[in-house]
């Protein structure tokens, strides 16, 4: 695993067409540490995400990982530099095998550090190990989600952006998925930014957090201190 | 039964040339859901550009070189200035600019090189192979044109399944928004995947040419087999795409040998009415429903 390298997002503002969704957003995600995005649904997390890994151009702001402003640059660009997200959804490509998957991630690396990778990735990730050379469509949910995860984590990056990895899974496999991120941040000491619907289990692992409402941050805070505030809790996250 | 075996290997033979356009239109439609109804005329192009070297210095392989090369870089400018243009538009767009492409590149042939007939020479030779006093109806050339094409499929399938570009390429054909998020620059890989196809096209226009004759319209009628073909592998499919070519080759080959040989292109053009009619995801296709 390559270092971690501090993520600061400052007065992003990004949109789509004439919409815009997040009107001059700032986070600071530190090196090593979860920070957890929280907010309903059309708050503008995954917004904020896509702008991070420039699917959406900023319309203004900077986007500094480790210092250098990254806003504006293409996906393929911002990958590159180590920031590495994970969708939503089903980003797993179903139609190559499991171990393609996976060297399609490793492939940011050098040509050296591919194999002992690799080796890595299927230590941590026995299921996928097994599956090897299954085609990824054949996976059940929660099995991809460890792929999708374990091929961020193929290509080496600094920052690892997640978005709702327990969505749609059952609540056992949550809780492993859960566990898991925990477990790149102590071992590998990743910086992540982890987007999620379910805040109760989002700050239950996270270190800071931000709720996002109609585009702009209305608190920022240790992760406790977010779950501790009633007023929060009832008007935005639900809980 | 020796006539029967005659007809097979002519066939067989027409069928690869049909299997090279196939395969070259399945990648590019892989890769970009773009059907190239220009493919055919780049390959016209192509030849012709062979066709001035091989006058120019009589060397018939320095030709093919050149075929083989500028139909890389046609494949690459045309999806660079013009297909990029079109991409994440309405699917209509991109078939209007691709026949667009196809009615100015036989015209700009018709005024760089006259629209005469042009006789275009073989790479070996086109007298019948025979075994003792019997007549196989078939020669050296069309032997090197089966031994090309498969070379051709074989070290494509090898790159798509072995090499880093090769799963780069297939990601981005597959799912370019997950590939771009993998640091795989998904532009770079369709130009690629248009190059390699102008290539294919070329190589199945040097091939076919010494019996079309070469004229701007001479590839329209192996375009619209070659499109046939690899709608008969379900245009999703490489493989599908040969086992097309060389199907619709033996049939058509029957149809003009025993039937009557002005038919043959009529037996074409019904044979992809009915694979689209009856079978649209081709003849291989277990998956009833083709991704959108």
């Amino acid at each position: 695993m390559s270092e971690s390298a501090t993520l600061i997002i400052e007065d992003v503002a990004a949109g789509y067409g004439a919409v815009q969704v997040l009107k001059g957003v700032s986070v600071t995600a530190p090196a090593g540490t979860i920070t957890a995005v929280l907010g309903a649904n059309g708050a503008g997390k995954t917004t904020l995400l896509r702008a991070i890994d420039g699917s959406v151009r900023p319309r203004r702001g900077r986007i500094l990982l480790s210092g250098t402003d990254v806003a504006g640059r293409r996906p393929e660009d911002v990958a590159r530099a180590g920031i590495a997200h994970v969708p939503e959804g089903q980003g797993v490509i179903t139609e190559l095998t499991v171990a393609e998957n996976l060297q399609l991630g490793l492939l940011l690396r050098s040509r050296a550090d591919r194999k002992g990778a690799l080796e890595e990735i299927y230590q941590r990730f026995a299921i996928l190990a097994d599956r090897r050379n299954r085609a990824a469509g054949t996976l059940s949910g929660g099995e991809r989600q460890m792929l999708v995860i374990a091929r961020a984590l193929a290509t080496a990056p600094r920052v690892l952006l997640l978005d709702e990895p327990s969505l749609g899974l059952a609540p056992k496999v949550v809780s492993n998925v859960l566990q898991l991120i925990r477990g790149l941040r102590d071992e590998a000491g990743l910086t992540i930014v982890l987007v999620e619907q379910n805040a109760r289990s989002a700050l239950a692992i996270a270190d800071t957090g931000i709720v996002l409402n109609l585009g702009a941050v209305v608190a920022s805070a240790p992760a406790a201190a977010l779950a501790a505030d009633d007023a929060l809790r009832r008007h935005y996250l639900g809980f | 039964m020796v006539e029967f075996l005659n007809f097979t290997f002519e066939g067989l033979s027409a069928g690869m040339i049909y299997a090279a356009i196939g395969l070259s239109l399945v990648l590019i439609w892989r890769g970009t859901r773009v059907l190239n109804y220009a493919q055919g005329a780049m390959a016209m192009f192509t030849s012709y550009m062979a066709l001035l070297v091989i006058n120019a210095t009589g060397n018939y392989w320095l030709g093919f070189a050149v075929a083989l090369a500028s139909g890389l870089v046609i494949g690459a400018v045309v999806e660079r200035v013009v297909i990029r243009q079109v991409t994440g538009k309405p699917p209509l767009n991109a078939v209007i600019v691709s026949i667009g492409l196809l009615i100015g590149l036989e015209g700009l042939a018709g005024l760089l090189f006259s629209s005469n007939n042009r006789s275009f020479p073989p790479a070996y030779s086109i007298n019948g192979l025979s075994i003792g006093s019997v007549a196989l109806g078939i020669t050296w050339n069309d032997v090197f044109t089966a031994v090309a094409v498969l070379a051709a499929a074989g070290v494509f399938a090898a790159v798509f399944r072995y090499t880093s570009v090769g799963l780069r390429l297939r990601a981005t054909a597959f799912s370019p928004a997950v590939a771009r998020l993998l640091g795989v620059r998904v532009g770079r890989m369709l130009t690629l995947g248009w190059a390699l196809a102008g290539l294919l096209g070329a190589l199945a226009g040097m091939l076919v040419t010494p019996s079309t004759f070469l004229s701007p319209n001479s590839m329209d009628v192996i375009f619209v087999l070659g499109f046939t073909a690899a709608v008969i592998g379900g245009l999703e499919s490489p493989a599908g795409a040969v086992a097309g070519g060389l199907i619709l080759g033996v049939v058509l080959s029957y149809a003009g040998g025993y039937l009557n040989s002005q038919v043959v292109n009529l037996f074409g053009l019904a044979a992809l009415l009915l694979v689209l009619m009856l079978r649209p995801n081709g003849l291989f296709s277990s998956a009833p429903a083709r991704r959108v």
